[in-house]
């Protein structure tokens, strides 16, 4: 697969910052416009968009070597097992994995998440049991070990979080147990940006032999992942977020646990043998992949890795920092603006209210203005009552976004302020 | 298309200042109503007399359109009978919805003012919101209406 070619001229060894206006010309949607203006995309915690690299490797795959993968003997089967594997191998160095064997292609983290839920934690779970999460999670780390305890009379319990957005770290020593059976924690809140320490956490969790899971949904685009480094036994995340496909992410999971798990889905590509009598199942990770998978997203998310790599992940990471600290700065200039979550280690994220304008207005407004941005309660509505708001608006940075949008978002807050407050 | 076609002098003025806005405690009727989309969130009272609308009135949280329209509903239908205000629902729902819509704006009076809402489709379900909340008061429905 060839490599990201724009970004290859400016490639992570390269010295300096990203060449913005460079990077922006691989993404062909930001060329257009919105109600008569620029495109000013800043909702990228939602989804991010995707370079011109990203999109050509799918079409290129469709267009060339479309095949299913693991079955025919013929050129094409080879050629799109190749390209399947290979985006596997390249996900696995992205995380820095012992082994392909770890990197199990979902639809994404919420699929992962309940994957892990169901196969990991549910057989083992015996009533009275708990499952540790925190108050920062996204329904996705939520809903699925909710629906877990109901299914093995196992207790959800909650670290609280400070009124600045970060996890709790006393609180959480306070509730590891005896019955503690799985932490389940966000490596970067959606809803506020907080970078969590998870080291810390996951630290703790080990020394008991608790294992940990983390949705990585919002760290794998914005910061170097490494599974060993972190020790998690589970690191989720999805394609769509990093400027791959939709429908396609990533369960990593220690091999030793996967290994121990029962499959997930029944069907073809998951087994080795089949009869009335009994079926012998595939190895990893094959074991977790039923039916035909998503090759052309598994393909596209390996582009993109590609491309996050060219540039550099602690070049992005410094690209996203700036903005949001010139983004932070700037909004202060907004009467009546409140920033919701203010810990001191933050992803490119802000979330706020804006006195007398309510999100929703807000994000019409700005909308009008050409900019997008979240309103809503981010599927995190556990989050926006902590707060005591129904609501927020949010504005997410991604590394191609720059200081004049958040001009622009800057100037469409003042006009939904004299319309509305 | 405008913004000001959706925020029309009327819908900020209600918003700013929403009329009927108060518990009723001896309320006939009541129900809530909720958009899990944009969190918002309200409660709609209604005292009869006999067939008659006697007295509405609204509390809650919301986006302007939402608390707009509710206040504009409050003042549309105090004093007219169960089955006008039903018809008047009928009405509202074709402003919002229905490009073709055959209703005559004047006879919606200041309620007319939302009609920029059928522009904005992500925020018909704001505009519509207390309507079907009044409809699950005046049924007795207990169950909280939701716009999903």
């Amino acid at each position: 697969m060839k490599v990201a070619r724009a970004a290859a001229a400016q490639s992570a060894t390269a010295p300096g910052p990203i060449d913005v206006e460079a990077v922006r010309r691989d993404f062909p949607i930001l060329a257009r416009e919105v109600n008569g203006k620029p495109l000013c995309y800043l909702d990228n915690a939602a989804s991010s968009q995707r370079p011109r690299q990203v999109i050509d490797a799918i079409s290129r795959y469709y267009e060339t070597s479309h095949a299913n993968v693991h079955r025919g003997v013929h050129r094409l089967s080879q050629e799109a097992t190749d390209l399947f594997e290979g985006a596997r191998e390249t996900l696995r160095r992205f995380v820095n994995a012992r082994s392909t064997r770890e990197i199990v292609f979902v639809r994404g983290t919420t699929e992962a998440i309940n994957l892990v839920a169901q196969s990991h934690a549910r057989p083992r779970l015996q009533p009275g049991d708990e499952i540790v999460i925190s108050w920062l999670e996204h329904h996705a780390n939520i809903v699925p070990w909710q629906m877990v305890c109901e299914q093995t009379g196992a207790r959800l319990r909650v670290i609280p979080i400070t009124q600045s957005g970060e996890v709790d770290f006393e609180a959480f020593l306070g509730l590891l147990g005896e019955r503690t059976r799985l932490l389940a924690l966000a490596h970067v809140s959606n809803a506020l940006g907080t970078v969590v320490p998870v080291d810390r956490f996951i630290r703790e969790a080990r020394r008991r032999a608790i294992p940990v899971l983390l949705d990585g949904a919002q760290a794998a685009p914005h910061m170097p992942v490494d599974v060993q480094a972190l020790d998690c036994d589970f690191y989720c995340f999805s394609g769509h977020k990093m400027c791959g496909p939709t429908g396609i992410g990533v369960l990593y999971g220690r091999e030793s646990l996967l290994a121990a798990m029962p499959p997930w889905q029944g069907g073809g590509d998951m087994i080795l043998a089949v009869s009335f009598e009994r079926t012998v199942y595939n190895e990893l990770p094959y074991k977790f992949e039923a039916g035909t998978p998503h090759i052309a997203g598994a393909v596209g998310l390996g582009a993109a890795v590609d491309y996050l790599q060219a540039l550099g992940l602690g070049r992005i990471a410094a690209a996203e920092h700036d903005l949001l600290d010139y983004a932070t700065e700037r909004l202060r200039e907004v009467q009546g603006l409140t920033v919701v979550g203010t810990a001191p280690e933050k992803a490119a994220v802000v979330s706020f209210t804006v006195a007398g304008v309510h999100p929703h207005d807000l994000g019409t407004i700005l909308d009008h203005e050409g900019v997008a941005i979240r309103t809503g309660h981010h599927c995190a509505m556990p989050v926006m009552d902590f707060y005591g708001v129904p609501a927020t608006a949010r504005a997410s940075f991604a590394f191609y976004n720059t200081r004049a949008e958040v001009d622009r978002l800057v100037e469409a807050l003042q006009v939904a302020r004299e319309m509305l407050a | 298309m405008d913004l000001k076609d959706l925020y029309r002098d009327v819908i900020v003025d209600h918003n700013r200042s929403p009329r009927n806005f108060r518990p009723m405690p001896d309320a006939h009727r009541h129900a809530e109503g909720f958009n899990p989309l944009c969190g918002d969130r309200l409660v709609l009272y209604v005292k009869l007399d006999g067939e008659r609308i006697s007295d509405v009135s609204f509390q809650g949280s919301g986006c302007a359109i939402s608390v707009a329209s509710a206040s504009l509903l409050t003042e549309s239908v105090k004093g007219r009978t169960v089955a006008e205000a039903e018809q008047l629902f009928t009405r509202m729902h074709e402003l919002l919805t229905r490009d073709d819509a055959a209703t005559d704006p004047a006879a919606l009076g200041k309620l007319a003012a939302l009609s920029g809402v059928r522009e904005f489709p992500a925020r018909v379900k704001c505009a519509s919101l207390c309507w079907h909340t009044l409809d699950a008061a005046l049924h007795r429905e207990a169950a909280p209406v939701s716009t999903e």
